[in-house]
């Protein structure tokens, strides 16, 4: 559960301060889908980064599932980030040296769970995204949607509680972005978060709650 | 991080960026080798000199004329004075109760002649004792004989390079040669001996020092050998020949005596100063490579500058960013160093094999210090980019934007 509380932040460009979220209040319960729409600027990144714990608001409370994460220090957000939050990005972001089951594996390896613990998980994760026989390919010789489907795979590997998706279907023909959409959705059903950032209304629509942002506030 | 998955991880960063991987090997590598080589080199003709010094035997004193004043440094080694050391002086010091035996040492250029050919070579008068102070032996014949050192024979003994120069593969020995003007009987052949102390002991004669102070008509002596029985009494000694002569010069201590160990002492320091310069350009070179390893991971850090991003979006921390970079730095500096040593101790093993007068071997301290050198140059040289990497915002840095802290 997520609950945000009069969130504030400001960006100083050269002389003029722009408000990229004006007193955002928002809660959110486990398992929702929502999708966050509106035009460029509306400050819909900004949210999702400090729903990210990549980012922080200025003035505000951020509860993540009861603990206050405006509060905690870089180290404990940097571990309440990998635990609790899975993150999917239009350009993927997957590193290109190496193969498709050592980027699904990347996060588990960063938190220092031990080779036996992993190969269970990443296989199964794999399995489950049936890219079972392209675990050795690297990103390149990858589609685009199964480069998504592996951005995915990294996304829940730690088994998180919410998955923030930023145009997860913006770099994909239509048939791949259904797929993709599809396999978010499948995803939500099983009891995730599900949280899509998104300038594509027929997507946003699919979303069972939506939330307009416009000048940093939902409207 | 788990450290399994720490190295496996900076492992795969190595192997899939070959180019910069292979550059920096390199780079690191010859700074090793650079320092290694250059300290054997060093050592190596250090050994070398000592060596020749140490042909003398160190219960040897050797009297100069003249009285040098020398705070340290290297002594006088040669001498002029207004009162020359006679060959009346030497056989006083040989009567000296802890001497064992004593060599003047009067030397020069002469033309040496036989059957019409000519060729100039350095002279050497002395005595038989000379041959066992100096520890030389000859090939063919024998030694000069045992003589009173006032007096004269017209025999010599004459180096292996000028005999093969004078007569082919003709026998010398028993032959008359001309040296100067007077005509000498060969009676020996050194062994081929190589140089030491400076004189190329396969291009001389040596005459009884008698018969050398009328040919080049002197009556001083260039030098004195004394060699004294005990080691022990080196210094009792080299105090009882000061005294006699000063005596003998009518009162004035107007010669210099040196010892073994003092002259050793003063080309050791020398040296030393000299292997640790060499070692030290050496080290510009490593410094070099730090640099480099530096605008390696300089360029690294820009870009993967999106990697780090996600890095750290994935649970990364900052100190997890930077030790991978700096283990990365770590890692391929420990691994080429020992390569640049192994192929150090490679070069020197061949260099060894071919020359058999100077030996290279690289000292402890060099192969030690040049490990230890590269491995904290390259941690202090990426701590910098590290650092960067480590501050990298990762909304920013997910976007390829470096620069720009957020608050």
């Amino acid at each position: 559960m997520i609950e945000l509380k009069h969130l504030e932040k400001k960006f100083h460009i050269g002389d003029q301060v722009v408000h990229a979220l004006d007193d955002v209040s928002l809660r959110i319960e486990q398992g929702e889908y929502i999708a966050v729409m509106g035009p460029s600027g509306s400050g819909k990144s900004t949210l999702m980064n400090i729903l990210g714990l990549l980012d922080r608001a200025n003035s505000g409370d951020y509860l993540l599932d009861g603990i206050n994460a405006s509060a905690l220090g870089e180290a404990e957000r940097t571990r309440l980030r990998s635990d609790k939050i899975g993150f999917v990005f239009q350009s993927y972001h997957l590193v290109p040296r190496l193969t498709a089951r050592e980027n699904v594996e990347l996060p588990m390896m960063l938190s220092g769970i031990p080779v036996k613990q992993r190969k269970k998980t990443v296989d199964d994760v794999l399995d489950k995204l049936n890219l079972m026989d392209r675990a050795h390919h690297s990103p390149n010789q990858l589609s685009g949607g199964q480069r998504q489907r592996v951005a995915i795979g990294r996304a829940i590997v730690m088994k998180p509680s919410i998955l923030l998706a930023d145009e997860p279907t913006g770099n994909l023909d239509s048939k791949s972005g259904e797929e993709v959409t599809k396999l978010l959705e499948s995803l939500n059903d099983e009891g995730i978060t599900l949280m899509i950032v998104t300038h594509d209304p027929t997507l946003g629509a699919r979303a069972r709650r939506q939330l307009n942002m416009l000048d940093g506030r939902i409207v | 991080m788990l450290w399994s998955d720490i190295v496996s991880f900076i492992t795969q960063v190595l192997s899939r960026h070959r180019f910069r991987t292979i550059v920096l090997w390199v780079a690191i590598a010859i700074g090793v080798v650079a320092v290694n080589l250059l300290t054997a080199l060093g050592e190596g003709a250090k050994s070398f000199v000592l060596e020749e010094f140490n042909v003398l035997g160190r219960n040897t004193l050797i009297i100069l004329p003249g009285k040098k004043e020398t705070t340290g440094g290297m002594p006088p080694l040669t001498g002029e004075s207004p009162r020359p050391l006679t060959l009346e002086d030497a056989q006083f010091v040989s009567r000296l109760s802890g001497v064992k035996s004593v060599a003047p040492i009067v030397v020069g250029n002469l033309e040496a002649s036989y059957a019409g050919k000519i060729r100039e070579a350095l002279t050497i008068g002395s005595s038989r004792d000379f041959f066992i102070i100096r520890q030389l032996s000859v090939a063919q014949g024998k030694i000069l004989p045992e003589l009173d050192l006032d007096k004269g024979e017209a025999v010599c003994v004459i180096g292996n390079q000028l005999q093969k120069e004078l007569f082919g593969q003709q026998s010398s020995l028993g032959q008359r040669i001309r040296i100067g003007d007077t005509r000498f009987r060969v009676i020996g052949v050194l062994k081929k001996g190589g140089t030491s102390f400076g004189f190329d002991m396969d291009d001389v004669i040596i005459v009884p020092v008698a018969n050398a102070q009328s040919l080049f008509n002197v009556d001083g002596l260039f030098r004195l050998f004394a060699e004294v029985r005990v080691y022990q009494q080196l210094g009792t000694v080299k105090r009882a020949i000061v005294d006699l002569l000063t005596e003998r010069h009518e009162g004035e201590e107007d010669v210099t005596v040196i010892s073994q160990d003092a002259m050793l002492s003063s080309v050791q320091e020398i040296l030393d100063i000299l292997t640790i310069a060499v070692a030290g350009i050496a080290a510009i070179s490593m410094l070099v490579a730090g640099i480099l390893i530096m605008n390696m991971m300089m360029i690294t850090v820009s870009q993967r500058v999106k990697e780090i991003g996600l890095l750290k979006a994935m649970g990364a921390t900052s100190s997890t960013v930077r030790t991978l970079f700096l283990c990365e730095a770590g890692l391929i500096a420990t691994v080429s160093s020992l390569s640049g040593l192994l192929l150090s101790h490679v070069i020197t093993s061949i260099a060894n094999l071919n020359f058999t007068d100077l030996q290279f071997h690289p000292p402890w301290w060099a192969q030690v210090g040049s490990i230890v050198l590269a491995v904290v140059f390259a941690l202090l040289f990426s701590w910098l980019p590290a650092q960067k990497a480590s501050k990298l915002s990762p909304v920013e840095a997910l976007q390829g934007k470096q620069q720009k802290e957020t608050t």
